[in-house]
């Protein structure tokens, strides 16, 4: 019997927005615990909500992106459950009014362009942070109230792979609208995972388990994997698989029970009193509309089209930031679209060596004019990793450092065939050597002309020169 | 010193205002009537005399710099302490928040301050303010300062009793179901619930969040009328408050009525209505068509569904809007094995037998198999309630009605939960449609009991209120201290 696995993802993506969603409170990590807090965040008797409609816009953004339809009206729900990061025993959250339905999210995967089907993106606020000591638990409210949106796929991807992909999809997609810093190790993005499994050629929906707490992008493909093996164990074991949250622990590499069928949680969503409805204005779409740049995906797919490798047009845009850069220094270069992409992708990254592209250590147009100093004959390609050098030493421009210099590449012929005479009338020894049939020294006149010519001759040149010279 | 205390808020101000008295005598002369009466009534949970000095020293210094001191300098003013007050104790008369301090005003205490009015202390009120007596105070029930045997009403008993007794010039109280409004009549003070919206609920401790609307209690419709101006106003803090112009801040003042149509519900005369209760109807509306009003009757078919829908959104919102007090940052903390067993008990020794009550209504009726038979059903009921006001203010300009079904009774004397709920009956239908009502005394029972009347007006038309309530305080009497020691009994 073989099974396949159907697979969900909820991802919480936390909105890049100068305060809260709910309170006009700064936002930010890294701050002394429960610093970022006023009388909401804290969920003080007589405190209210009053929404942030920066995270309006920043969902907007997002929805629009993916072609969802966007409610006019919608609302928040109150979702109940005790616990001590959540302080006023509910969180403010959208149930059956989400601000967003439907929608794909443009994914490639193995150099295939496909969309992943979404069900629902909506508003709601994050909760405080826990640390367990031995004796105590501490509560940081500095997280609590953070803008997010829960961003729900239809159950359509069909292997942890594709669950990665779309992820990396996702979190490449809301970096360049920019309503997300993305920074994964500060937990911008957030992953459940609902998973469950058929047999291959049904149609119907297995029974599904959650996976939660799989805090860490790089967890995603081995809590999923690792979910389906066990269930398709269950069921080939002739067992039934149970309707369960599990939480998943990437540590030891398995998922542990959360809460079972018998106490599945009731939230009793409630319509918020606090909050009026949530209306959307033409002027809110116009603007989200307005501000939408290039999608990701879209933008790889002009690269590849400009000739570039996958897998650089991949890297390129990877970040906003980089691809920005990219396009910075083709439109500089009028075009040299390829040996601009490779130069990003290989030089310029080990020299940032894991920092960001803002820290480039020269700027896009310096890069081009590099690159075209090289295309167009001016430098060798050797001289220009030199001059790269140079051009982060100095801040100077490679064709400032070429004249300055005088690297200029020598291809006047008569001029290359004169060195090269000279080089021949110094070595006759070698030269009667290689007449005699020794052609391998063909490779030590053409050393010893480039190294006359202090690099600034062509190989190629030196070599067809030399060749011609030698079988006078 | 009684000269002080027989004078309106809005004299008290007009004397401080002008220099003839400070402040700070005030704020002593009601301290003394305070220290007199409380042990009695226990009006107050908290009573602030050093903070209230130092700020009548404040208002005394800006008078003496020149400044503008505000429209209501140097007023002692009582707090229902389900209204945070920064820096001073904020129970909601709840052993879950005992010893809790708030770290920021209300925006209601926030506006007063700032008009110059002195906060004295805080007021007794039902736990949460889920109650109609003030027996449902985890700390004790308040007095009526006319009979100490009986209830000062409730949930804003306390602030009721304390204009009564004379230990405030004027009070804040909330009204989610008739709190405001019931307590004052049964103190034969002046009560208002603004429109839904008018003031800002920042601060106001959360009951039933669709319905909670602070508003001014006061020995004179024109103090209340005042007072409303300058608490009134949209919030960022408040979404749910409106932006609208404010009510005027000029005092209303006594004028013909003639233009407004006054109705009368077929729905508020039940034919068992008590006959004290419904001679002060009859009287109210005597003296309001002599003064030119015209009585309409109406009708407000959907009355009947008022209070079982009440009494299911109001529980609803405040089982979730109580969560928060989980035994985490607030009250006791027993001690537990697990965190649920924490929870559990913290929540059972933190909350009186009341709150328990409608939690656990609440948490059912929103139980997702039950919901729709309950909060959903509740809520077209309550649509449907606040459709019949809509088509009954096409035709009258005011609704006169009973406050409650009773004047004041004796403690316990409303011993089940559903006698109680029963007490809000004519009150509640208010909130559910986010109307304003002003409540207001309307003469006595034969023993001497006050009698209220209500007036319910149109979304944001509290001015039209406060012009019949004028009228009506000219021809019935305005709000009397009651006197001391009280005629009831000896304390």
């Amino acid at each position: 019997m073989t099974w396949e696995p159907v697979i969900g993802l909820e991802v919480h993506v936390q909105l890049a927005t100068r305060t809260k969603a709910f309170a006009p409170v700064a936002q930010g990590y890294g701050a002394p615990p429960n610093t970022l807090t006023d009388p909401t965040i804290l969920g003080l008797p007589g405190a209210l909500p009053s929404f942030n409609r920066a995270a309006l816009a920043a969902a907007l953004t997002l929805g629009l992106a993916v072609g969802a339809t966007i409610a006019r009206r919608c609302r928040f729900d109150r979702k109940h459950y005790f616990y001590p990061d959540l302080p006023k025993g509910y969180q403010i959250s959208q149930h059956d009014q989400p601000l967003c339905r439907g929608g794909a999210i443009e994914v490639w995967h193995a150099g295939v362009r496909t969309a992943v089907a979404l069900e629902r993106i909506h508003l709601e606020e994050d909760a405080g942070k826990l640390s367990h000591g031995a004796a105590t638990s501490r509560v940081d409210l500095n997280r609590a109230g953070v803008p997010l949106v829960e961003v729900v796929t239809a159950p359509v991807l069909a292997s942890a792979d594709d669950a990665a992909a779309y992820l990396r999809a996702l979190h490449r997609l809301v970096r360049h609208l920019g309503v997300c810093e993305g920074d994964l190790e500060k937990g911008h993005l957030r992953c459940d995972a609902n998973v469950s499994v058929r047999r291959v050629g049904t149609t119907a929906l297995g029974t599904r388990v959650e996976l939660k707490n799989i805090n860490s992008f790089r967890f995603v493909k081995a809590a999923i994997e690792h979910e389906v093996a066990r269930q398709i164990r269950v069921l080939d074991g002739g067992g039934r698989v149970e309707r369960e949250t599990r939480l998943w622990d990437g540590v030891a590499g398995r998922s542990q029970p959360m809460r079972g069928k018998e106490e599945v949680a009731d939230y009793r969503y409630l319509p918020d009193p606090d909050l009026p409805p949530l209306v959307i204005g033409d002027d809110d779409l116009a603007a989200a509309r307005a501000g939408l740049p290039e999608l990701p995906a879209a933008r790889l797919a002009r690269l590849l089209a400009a000739g570039l490798t996958f897998d650089d047009a991949d890297h390129l845009t990877a970040e906003p930031a980089l691809a920005d850069y990219y396009d910075r220094a083709v439109a500089a270069a009028g075009g040299l679209a390829r040996p601009i992409a490779a130069w990003i992708v290989n030089d310029l990254t080990r020299e940032l060596a894991g920092r960001p592209i803002a820290d480039a250590p020269i700027d896009a147009p310096a890069l081009a004019e590099l690159v075209g100093a090289i295309e167009d004959g001016t430098i060798s390609g050797k001289l220009g990793k030199e001059i790269f050098a140079r051009m982060i030493a100095t801040g100077d421009g490679a064709r400032a450092i070429i004249e300055r210099e005088g690297l200029r590449q020598i291809t006047d012929v008569g001029a290359v065939e004169a060195a090269a005479r000279a080089v021949l009338a110094a070595n006759p020894a070698q030269v009667a050597q290689y007449r005699a049939g020794k052609a391998t020294l063909l490779g030590f006149f053409v050393g010893q002309l480039l190294k006359a010519s202090g690099g600034k001759l062509n190989p190629q040149l030196a070599s067809t020169v030399l060749t011609r010279l030698l079988a006078e | 010193m009684d000269d002080l205390l027989a004078r309106s808020a809005i004299a008290l101000a007009a004397e401080v205002r002008a220099g003839r008295v400070s402040a700070r005598e005030v704020v002593d002369a009601y301290l003394a009537r305070l220290a007199l009466t409380e042990p009695a009534i226990h009006a107050y949970l908290a009573v602030d005399a050093d903070g209230a000095r130092a700020a009548a020293a404040a208002v005394d210094a800006a008078i003496a710099r020149g400044d503008e001191p505000g429209p209501l300098a140097g007023v002692p003013l009582a707090v229902k302490d389900l209204i945070v007050t920064r820096g001073l104790a904020t129970t909601a008369a709840s052993r879950i928040l005992d010893g809790w301090i708030p770290p920021y005003d209300a925006t209601a205490v926030a506006r007063l301050r700032a008009a110059g009015a002195i906060v004295v202390g805080k007021t007794n009120c039902d736990e949460f303010g889920m109650g109609s007596t003030n027996e449902a105070s985890a700390f004790g029930p308040t007095a009526n300062p006319w009979h100490l045997g009986r209830v000062a009403g409730g949930s804003s008993g306390g602030s009721a009793a304390a204009l009564a007794a004379g230990s405030a010039a004027l009070a804040l109280g909330t009204d989610t179901g008739g709190s405001i409004r019931q307590p004052a009549a049964l103190c034969g003070v002046v009560g208002m619930k603004p429109t839904y919206g008018r003031v800002s609920r920042w601060g106001a401790i959360a009951y039933a969040s669709s319905l909670d609307q602070i508003g001014p209690m006061a020995m004179t419709v024109a103090d209340a009328a005042v007072t409303l101006a300058v608490i009134a106003g949209v919030d960022p803090r408040d979404p749910t408050s409106i932006d609208a112009p404010p009510p005027p801040l000029a005092p209303p003042t006594v004028g013909d009525l003639r233009g407004l149509r006054v109705g009368l519900a077929r729905e508020y005369r039940p034919a068992d209505l008590d006959p004290e209760v419904a001679g002060a109807v009859d009287r109210a509306a005597a003296a309001l068509a002599a003064a030119g009003a015209e009585l309409v009757e109406v009708g407000l078919p959907h009355t009947r569904y008022a209070l079982p829908a009440y009494y299911v959104i109001a529980p609803a919102e405040a089982a979730s809007n109580l969560a928060r007090y989980d035994g985490i940052r607030f009250g006791p903390r027993p001690p537990a094995d697990d965190l649920d067993q924490l929870y559990a008990r913290a929540r059972a020794v933190g909350f009186g037998p009341e709150v328990v009550r409608r939690i656990m209504i609440g948490t059912f009726v929103t139980r997702v198999d039950h919901r729709a038979a309950y909060y959903d059903q509740a809520q077209r009921a309550r649509a449907l309630v606040r459709d019949d006001f809509d088509r009954a203010f096409t035709e009258v300009d005011a609704i006169l009605a009973p406050v409650a079904p009773h004047a004041a009774f004796a403690r316990g004397e409303l011993h089940t939960p559903l006698s109680m709920y029963l007490a809000d009956v004519f009150t509640l239908a208010c909130n559910l449609a986010g109307l304003p009502g002003l409540a207001l005394p309307c003469g006595a029972t034969v023993d001497g009991r006050p009698l209220g009347v209500q007036l319910l007006g149109r979304p944001l038309d509290e001015a039209t209120l406060c012009r019949l309530g004028v009228a009506l305080e000219a021809a019935v009497g305005p709000a009397r201290r009651a006197p001391w020691p009280p005629p009831g009994g000896a304390p």
